[in-house]
């Protein structure tokens, strides 16, 4: 989970092109500056590694552990004979 | 661990109220040097009220007022030597200086060089955007050849300051530079920096879009960012290449700025020997004393 503090985002999109799991896009509502704020995408692969929350240099962006994801076993993909199961 | 460090709790620690959005500019990379170091301060566990902040004029010299800590503003390039004041008058107090590449070693080169030689217990963060921003673009002492501002509109002929080099020579204590993008490094070196006894100096390299990025056509946010990754090499590597290269390979390394740390060594500070000297001669003085009557 990502918590964005919308109105300190200046829109420098650092956040979003840096992700390593290219897991934010922007959002489409503009905040009081006029920019796009990022946010999470509804299909992501977050791990919470926080580069976004540590590289942003406007304190915008807040990572939050997300206790149900923790819990969950990381999925590793298999492909055997070119079908690709999720154990 | 860095990771562990809620990022929440640390905004309402540090950040003075009301303060926030700052000032920079949009793609600056100045804000994030102070969030990785109140991770060190976080890491070390320092009181805020044994902190004192320094800073001179410029864009990075607004930092302090964003931190909620004693801190003084003063005047251009003078940083350092209010910082050795603040030292003098109360030793145990924890230095941290704020400054830009401008304001340290351009309008206060002799304080630097000075501060430097005499090994004064403080932590310098020097934020390195090669202009001096804040005042319109002018050329500062760290462009690399070739670079457009606004007092060189063809191109700069003068050789740029290799800062890191320059305080290993003087005999910093620590001496470190890391490009502002990768988190850990800075944040580790302002860690030991703070814990070395001497004069440290950490150098980030950070972009500046508005003043040098768009006058010196290197594009976006993004292509900005992307030259520095391109233009920078660790200090291993480069020797690698400098020593065991072919010319090419050579060739290709040259122009690059080397990242890493510089020189980490223990050695008393001027306070400390300050000290010693006083014991020194007060001793003296009661033999002198104790002797006569």
């Amino acid at each position: 989970m990502i918590l964005v503090l919308e109105d300190w985002c200046k829109g420098c999109e650092i956040c979003v092109k840096r992700c390593p799991l290219n897991a934010l896009e922007l959002s489409d509502k503009l905040n009081k500056r006029g920019v796009y704020p990022p946010k999470l995408k509804a299909e992501n692969e977050c791990n919470s590694c926080k580069l976004c929350e540590l590289i942003c240099p406007d304190f915008a962006v807040t990572v939050t552990l997300d206790e149900e994801k923790k819990s969950k076993e990381p999925k590793s993909r298999l492909i055997i004979g070119g079908i690709v199961n999720e154990v | 661990m860095t990771a562990m460090i809620d990022a929440e709790r640390l905004r309402k620690k540090y950040l003075r109220d009301g303060m926030l959005p700052t000032i920079f500019c949009n793609g600056c990379g100045h804000g994030a040097a102070f969030d990785y170091a109140f991770r060190a301060f976080e890491e070390l566990g320092l009181d805020m009220d044994k902190v004192a902040l320094a800073s001179g004029i410029g864009c990075s010299s607004r930092i302090p007022g964003y931190i909620n800590a004693d801190g003084l503003h003063t005047a251009h390039g003078r940083a350092l030597a209010f910082a050795t004041g603040i030292k003098a008058a109360n030793p145990d107090l924890t230095i941290v200086v704020f400054t830009g590449d401008g304001d340290c070693t351009g309008i206060g080169g002799n304080h630097f060089i000075h501060a430097a030689r005499r090994n004064i217990d403080m932590t310098v963060i020097l934020l390195n955007n090669f202009i001096y921003g804040m005042t319109g673009g002018q050329l500062a002492p760290t462009a690399p050849i070739g670079s457009i501002s606004t007092t060189s509109p063809y191109g700069n002929i003068e050789q740029a300051f290799n800062i890191c080099e320059l305080a290993k020579a003087l005999g910093a204590a620590y001496v470190a530079r890391w490009p502002i993008f990768h988190p850990y490094q800075p944040i580790k070196s302002i860690k030991e920096g703070i814990q070395n006894k001497g004069f440290s100096l950490i150098e980030l390299l950070s972009p500046c879009p508005t003043a040098y990025g768009r006058r010196n056509k290197l594009g976006e946010i993004d292509s900005l960012w992307k030259w520095y990754e391109d233009n920078t090499i660790l200090i291993e590597d480069y020797e690698k290449a400098m020593d065991y290269g072919t010319e090419e390979e050579k060739e290709a390394v040259r122009g690059k700025f080397q990242v890493g740390v510089f020189q980490n060594v223990q050695k008393p500070g001027f306070f400390e020997e300050y000290d010693k000297l006083v014991q020194r001669i007060i001793a003296k003085e009661d033999e002198r004393k104790g002797g006569a009557e």
